[in-house]
């Protein structure tokens, strides 16, 4: 492993792209400065979803519709859920760690299609845009992020345009990342690099993109029909003209399953990366983790109709899909023991991202769980589109996918800036979320067990209590971003300085500067055999700060 | 002297196992059974919340403790245990979770047979109709036709819908989910879903009502239909939930087994006025239930909210 040496960083004219903070706002080719174009512009749309959700909980904190108009409230849900997933889920988890991490773990200087990285990345601001504007303009679309028809065709038309535009802006971003990644992670590695030394990571982004350019087009498809049936007055999916609304279902669905693990996988992968570097030890299970990932990918594909158990689908079909979904739990489950192995017996540094990394594994499991009974027909049949639901995929998408954005912003800032994060303002900002969300989405699953349907401005009396506490936990989760705002701020100029590699890793990214230059590495990029192999061989350890005491104390027992 | 760390294992499996038991029984997080639906749903979501607490405890027990235990002490800068993967570890938390999940698997099969929900695969008339109609999507016609066997309701129900669709012109009728059993002939209902009522309209009396009145014991067959857009049809306390979908006449067959008022609820998006799109069913002991018919019967379509508050 040879490291360059700092010596010559002299800045190399670059031409007619701009340099400093302008990069930032440029059409940058660097697929490091588009990584942090996709981290902050979705961490912008995160803040505007997450006032939706306040809209949301306010509404809910009183049983009677009165906080805003109900045609508000349903283009509020919309919004919020179509923000969420497409403009910040999405985007962060696969774009912004994608493209700043994948380069470096294949070895190589840029992504394959640098011009069409940042097409795919400079699509997004104006389909978030058009898409938030259209609230203020035409109002927004009304018929949820499912956009089903014949509501979708009822409700006012230019709304609903407006929505499938910018989504069909963001699903072509989509394809276009994932094709990147495909082509990156296949063609671009590194001599020497075999696909089974890849970190973790570059398998989960393989798997995603696979996923996104297999299903993707399919929604756009299904869109455009929707489209022509709300301006054309086609009836693909219009009753009225002998159109079938399951269709769309179908079409729609084959997309949005397969969604949900385009934006868990890449979680997946980055807990990966985080456990081992933090619990001084190598990933457990290597292999069972690869195969794990792509039984997924194919489980994923098949999965979709348990989201119409209740559509009057035929029984076969009802019964296929139960044991199809409940299958994916086996390779899940060995994702999540395979986790838990890694840490046991290690060293482990209860820091930020290493809490953030466990408070996923707790969330998720619960959020697993859930699934696993939502899979079975007969419980689906009382608990479907109901706050059950709503609970189990915000455990999936916020408790998984979230807390492993913030615990990779705590890996990784100090590789983003040179920096450190403040510790204490950390730990104070998982301490917040993970109360705050658990205390959010755990009674609502107590909520639509007996019997409030998701979707609504008001409900029965009853669930006064119980709603009012999930706008509590809310309000705490508002609150838990404040902490983490300021230390980013302000860590990005007061900060401890880093160093290259302030937690000791062994995965290429680490083996440069911090901020690493523009190239990646001064000089050829390095060969990483064992991205994992800590407390192995004593020539990967960090000799500098262990006593030879220690080393043979800990790797000899 | 020490105990032996497999010893303290199986102790901590068992305490695990007792408490997912004891969580499982105990902890009731369901409204009232109503229908003869929910006590068999009840049964799945016990043995569902015993396996999920026993996971759930488990998995969180070993992160915690993990996290404890094994934390980086102050002064300590070594690597962890240098252990890269055990492969009969692997294939057992490979082989148990796939084995507990072919058994959920299995035995919610078992439970929605049960249910009546898995009737039509077996039934004769709906694969006729299936062939009069080829197949596709359209498998499903007869549906409801006939389920659960020696039961009188099916003679009727397959002559309404069956012959519907074996003659390939009426309706397509699908199929929701709804057991029989009871010896005692169906109660017909009509339901319209409408932005934003539910109008039930009882063919036996020509009472139309928004509010659904039900006898106790007796299986009711709902036959749904929806004008505008998609529907879902729910009452919490039956366990039961069909959406109603424009195109798409489905039938729900259920029983309510406990009299009582409980809440009929939209479960699917359908507007503004979404979440006010409520009811009431409200089951009678039988007698209570002929009088309701009894008093409502003058009751012409045209005062059907007259109707409602009755009974």
């Amino acid at each position: 492993m040879t490291l360059a040496s700092a010596s010559d960083f002299e800045p190399q004219p670059e031409g007619l792209q701009p340099q400093g903070w302008l990069r930032y706002f440029s059409f940058s080719l660097d697929h490091k400065v588009i990584g942090l174009q996709y981290l902050v512009t979705g961490f912008l749309f995160y803040f505007i979803g997450g006032a939706l959700a306040g809209v949301i909980r306010t509404e809910l904190a009183s049983p009677i519709s009165d906080f805003v108009s109900r045609e508000t409230y349903n283009q509020v849900l919309t919004l919020h859920g179509t923000v969420m997933i497409f403009l910040w889920i999405v985007p962060v988890v696969n774009g912004a760690f994608g493209n700043y991490l994948v380069p470096f773990y294949v070895g190589a200087r840029d992504m394959a299609f640098p011009r069409l990285n940042a097409v795919a990345f400079w699509l997004i601001p104006p389909a978030g845009i058009l898409l938030i504007g259209s609230y203020f303009i035409t109002g927004a679309a009304q018929s949820g992020w499912t956009a089903y028809p014949p509501l979708s065709l009822t409700t006012p038309a230019a709304g609903q345009i407006v929505w499938i535009l910018s989504v069909l802006l963001l699903g072509g971003s989509s394809i276009f990342g994932g094709i990147n990644f495909i082509a990156t992670i296949l063609k671009l590695r590194r001599p020497g690099l075999k696909m089974m030394m890849l970190p973790m990571y570059c398998w989960a982004m393989l798997g995603t993109s696979i996923l996104v350019v297999l299903s993707t087009p399919v929604l756009a498809g299904t869109l455009i029909l929707l489209s022509f049936d709300i301006i054309a007055h086609t009836g693909f999916f219009n009753p009225s003209l002998g159109g079938n609304v399951v269709v769309y279902q179908h079409l729609f669905w084959f997309y949005s399953h397969p969604a949900v693990y385009i934006m868990v996988l890449p979680a997946f992968g980055l807990v990966s990366e985080i456990l081992p570097v933090h619990a001084r030890k190598p990933l457990f299970g290597y292999q069972t983790m690869v195969y794990s990932i792509l039984a997924i990918v194919v489980l994923g594909l098949i999965v979709w109709a348990h989201h119409m158990f209740t559509s009057g689908t035929p029984p076969w079909m009802r019964l296929f899909f139960t044991i199809a979904t409940s299958f994916i739990a086996v390779p899940t489950g060995i994702k999540f023991f395979n986790w838990l192995a890694t840490l046991w017996g290690g060293r482990i540094a209860l820091n930020s991202a290493m809490l953030f990394s466990c408070g996923f594994i707790f969330n998720f499991v619960f959020g697993g769980i859930t699934g696993v009974a939502l899979a079975q027909v007969p419980f689906d049949i009382h608990v479907h589109d109901t706050y059950f639901v709503v609970g189990h995929f915000h455990y999936i998408v916020y408790g998984g996918t979230v807390f492993v954005i913030f615990s990779a912003i705590y890996h990784w800032y100090p590789k983003f800036t040179g920096r450190l994060l403040n510790e204490d303002l950390g730990r104070l900002h998982f301490l917040l979320t993970f109360l705050g969300f658990n205390l959010c989405f755990a009674p609502q699953h107590w909520l639509g067990l007996n019997g409030m349907p998701r979707r609504v401005a008001e409900y029965d009396p009853s669930f006064t209590t119980l709603n009012q506490v999930s706008s509590v936990g809310a309000l705490l989760m508002g609150i838990s971003t404040l902490p983490f705002l300021i230390n980013v701020v302000v860590s990005a100029w007061r900060g401890q300085v880093a160093g290259d590699n302030p937690w000791n890793a062994l995965t290429p990214e680490w083996l440069t500067s911090s901020p690493p230059p523009v190239e990646n590495w001064h000089g050829e990029a390095p060969l990483v055999h064992e991205p994992y192999g800590y407390g192995v061989a004593p020539g990967t350890l960090p000799l500098a700060d262990a006593t030879g005491e220690e080393i043979w104390s800990s790797g000899g027992r | 002297m020490q105990i032996p760390s497999s010893l303290i294992t199986l102790l901590a499996g068992m305490v695990l196992v007792l408490v997912g038991l004891w969580v499982g029984n105990n902890v009731q997080l369901l409204p009232v059974e109503a229908s003869s639906n929910a006590p068999i749903y009840d049964d799945l979501f016990k043995v569902l919340f015993v396996i999920s607490t026993i996971l759930f405890l488990g998995i969180v027990g070993l992160l915690v403790f993990s996290l404890i235990r094994f934390r980086r002490r102050p002064g300590q800068h070594g690597d962890g245990l240098a252990i890269e993967g055990n492969l009969p570890l692997e294939i057992l938390w490979t082989a148990v979770p796939a084995i507990v999940v072919l058994f959920v698997g299995i035995y919610s099969y078992d439970i929605y047979e049960r249910m009546g929900g898995m009737v039509p695969l077996n039934d004769h008339s709906a694969h006729l109709a299936a062939a009069h109609e080829g197949g596709g999507m359209g498998s499903m016609a007869g549906a409801m036709g006939s389920m659960g066997e020696g039961s009188v309701i099916p003679v009727s129900l397959e002559s309404s819908s069956g012959a519907k669709s074996s003659a390939g012109k009426g309706p397509r009728v699908w199929g929701g989910i709804g057991p029989t059993g009871a010896a005692t002939e169906a109660l017909n209902v009509d339901l319209t879903a409408m932005q934003f009522a539910f109008i039930f309209h009882y063919p036996d009396g020509d009472i139309t009502t928004g509010e659904l009145h039900v006898p106790v014991d007796r299986p009711v067959e709902l036959r749904m239909k929806a004008n505008d857009v998609i529907h879902a049809f729910w009452v919490p306390q039956f366990r039961l939930k069909q959406d109603v979908i424009p195109g798409q006449p489905t039938v729900l067959t259920f029983t309510a087994t406990r009299p009582g008022s409980y809440p009929i609820v939209c479960a699917e998006l359908c507007g503004p006025y979404h979440g006010g799109m409520r009811s009431t069913v409200v089951v009678h002991e039988t007698d209570g239930f002929d009088a309701w018919l009894l008093k409502n019967r003058p009751a012409t379509v045209a005062s059907a909210a007259d109707a409602s508050p009755t009974g």
